[in-house]
């Protein structure tokens, strides 16, 4: 019988040869994700650090993302407690303010390869299962352990199979299929499990990947993945990596799976999950014309080239609407410098735009982008919780970049589909 | 003994608002935040040997541990869920806060009846019925007992260097 994805590699970094799931493993990532908060975990634990040290140098990714440039002197005190952390322990990998989103410049930086371990004090570090990395979100607490030991246990999912088959329509994009997807399984439909998407995925760059594995916790999902084919040698020779430098894992064709699902990508339409909850997913035809006061594009789910390219594309010669106010969030200054050297930044900024540093920005709600209260606000990241902006009496509507984009135009939900008709 | 009861998918923003994650770190900053966007009573009114009662998915969303970590300090005994987000889940191990997975305990549970749990057994008695629930595998259960995840690893480091 064969093995999973999460199984496969589960066994190898716990040196066993088969394991199933339930088994608990004692495993040592080959990177540990911090951002922001490495300033509470490295407090936790000050008097080990003095007596042990850390156990290597090169295993913390640490990138100042969350509250960038620092929004009050209490942020500004932990960003100095981190560089001075990172400082006197050489601190291999670390980002300081405005070098992009943590887990775009994990991916980017070729600090997630296929066939790795990563784990991370962040929730959304399940994207790095875009290039077939297994990569999954633990707490500050575990993060200082790790920090310490290098080591930490792992229980092995179950594994869920999503078939993707066919093509997408126009306008129609993987942030629509991701949504589509956790409105069907639910937001706790996929809890503890690991999901691999198989079927047509060599037509989702990497990129686009991206934006689905990201969303993987949205349904629960330990961690999300595609196989590493092609399209992702491809990426990592684009950013200077070499395929002798990684050892892929894919899963095997006779592996046991607790779910099946299959999706044929032509039926999927452009959606939008409504507010408060990244499950509540509606075909765009029953939220149209829902008037919107703030419009977000960008974040680690939809802050890349390609989303700005759709984006661009709708936005060129326009004006957002006066009553809306439109933030670009690019996913790292790399992006950043790329979309400007398209000419992406100036159609945005033209048509009355807004651009905000690489970081997360209005994303969690501490700065650049609060909601009153009675406003709502369309945004291409990931969360729409009741408060998640700042503001526990605002809405939050999660759509694609092709929607938003149009929609800041119109200032209400329009489709974008009856746009590019015209 | 007060039961808190909530429903399905109750996310971490609701149990302690992202705007608030980098400026409150410590049980007593925490504190008065706890469940602000969902039971305004609650961080008033909580008291020591209280349990949460909730639904399906509880503690969903971000990597935030200070929900975990105000929950416990709070002096919650248990949250008994029909089920847990996974961060959440390992994060309360970390802790040193029980959880209790048993969906037949939050579906029986009405107010106003008798609550009495055994951790011991892994029993949770719900007005005259008794539900067990299963207990953590022994190495984690190890961690929950040392006090959480770092008085553990504190214990370890000392072992390793002697």
């Amino acid at each position: 019988m064969g093995m999973t994805f999460a199984e496969k590699i589960l066994a190898k970094y716990g040196s066993e040869k088969k394991v199933v799931p339930g088994q608990i493993l004692t495993i040592k990532p080959d990177h540990l994700l911090m951002h922001d908060n490495a300033a509470p975990i490295i407090s936790k634990i000050q008097p080990e650090l003095k007596e042990y040290g850390i156990f290597n140098r090169s295993l913390p990714v640490i990138v100042l993302d969350h509250v960038i440039p620092a929004a009050a002197e209490k942020n500004a005190v932990q960003h100095k407690q981190i560089r001075e952390f990172v400082k006197n322990y050489k601190i291999k990998h670390f980002f300081d303010v405005g070098s992009g989103i943590c887990h775009q410049i994990i991916v980017e930086n070729g600090l997630a390869l296929p066939g790795t371990i990563v784990l991370g004090s962040d929730s959304h570090t399940c994207s790095y299962g875009a290039v077939g990395a297994f990569s999954s979100g633990i707490d500050r607490t575990e993060a200082a352990a790790l920090l310490l030991t290098g080591e930490t246990w792992l229980k092995v999912p179950q594994s869920i199979k999503i078939t993707l088959k066919g093509q997408l329509q126009r306008m129609v994009t993987a942030k629509d299929v991701i949504l589509s997807v956790i409105g069907d399984v639910s937001a706790s439909g996929a809890d503890y499990c690991s999901v691999e998407f198989h079927g047509n995925v060599n037509r989702f760059s990497v990129e686009e990947r991206f934006t689905i594995a990201n969303m993987g916790v949205e349904m629960g999902a330990k961690n999300a993945v595609f196989p590493v084919d092609d399209v992702t040698i491809n990426y990592l020779k684009s950013i200077g990596i070499l395929k002798s430098k990684y050892t892929a894992i894919n899963p095997d064709d006779d592996a046991t799976y607790s779910r099946e699902l299959t999706y044929n990508l032509t039926m999927i339409e452009p959606v939008i999950a409504v507010p408060h909850g990244v499950d509540k997913v509606k075909p765009i035809k029953e939220v149209e014309g829902i008037e919107i006061q703030q419009c977000l594009l960008g974040t680690c789910t939809n802050g890349r080239l390609s989303d700005f390219q759709i984006a661009a594309k709708i936005l060129k010669g326009k004006m957002v609407h006066p009553y809306v106010r439109l933030l670009i969030l690019p996913a790292s200054r790399k992006i950043y410098l790329d979309a400007l050297k398209e000419g992406l930044i100036k159609i945005f900024i033209e048509a009355g735009a807004t651009v905000l540093p690489p970081g997360c920005g209005p994303c969690l709600g501490a700065h650049q982008g609060v909601l009153a209260p009675g406003e709502r606000c369309l945004s291409t990241s990931n969360r729409n919780f009741k408060g998640r902006m700042g503001c526990n009496e605002a809405e939050i509507y999660l759509a694609s970049p092709a929607i938003v984009a149009v929609s800041a135009i119109y200032g209400k939900i329009t489709d974008p589909r009856k746009e590019m008709r015209k | 003994m007060k039961i808190w009861k909530y429903g399905d998918n109750i996310n971490t923003d609701m149990l302690f608002p992202g705007k608030y994650t980098y400026t409150c770190s410590t049980a007593e900053e925490i504190r008065p935040h706890l469940l602000e966007d969902l039971d305004p009573l609650f961080a008033k009114n909580v008291k020591e040997g209280d349990l949460i009662f909730a639904g399906r998915n509880f503690g969903c969303g971000s990597s935030r541990e200070q929900p975990v970590l105000g929950i416990k300090a709070a002096g919650i005994a248990a949250v008994v869920a029909e089920s847990f987000a996974r961060i959440f889940y390992r994060s309360s191990i970390n802790q040193g806060l029980l959880l209790i997975e048993c969906p037949e305990a939050v579906k029986a549970y009405k107010q106003g009846d008798r609550v009495g749990l055994d951790v011991e057994k892994g029993t949770i008695m719900i007005g005259s019925n008794t539900f067990s629930f299963q207990k953590l595998p022994k190495e984690i259960l190890a961690i929950r007992d040392s006090g959480g995840l770092l008085p553990y690893t504190r214990e370890r480091l000392r072992r390793k260097k002697k």
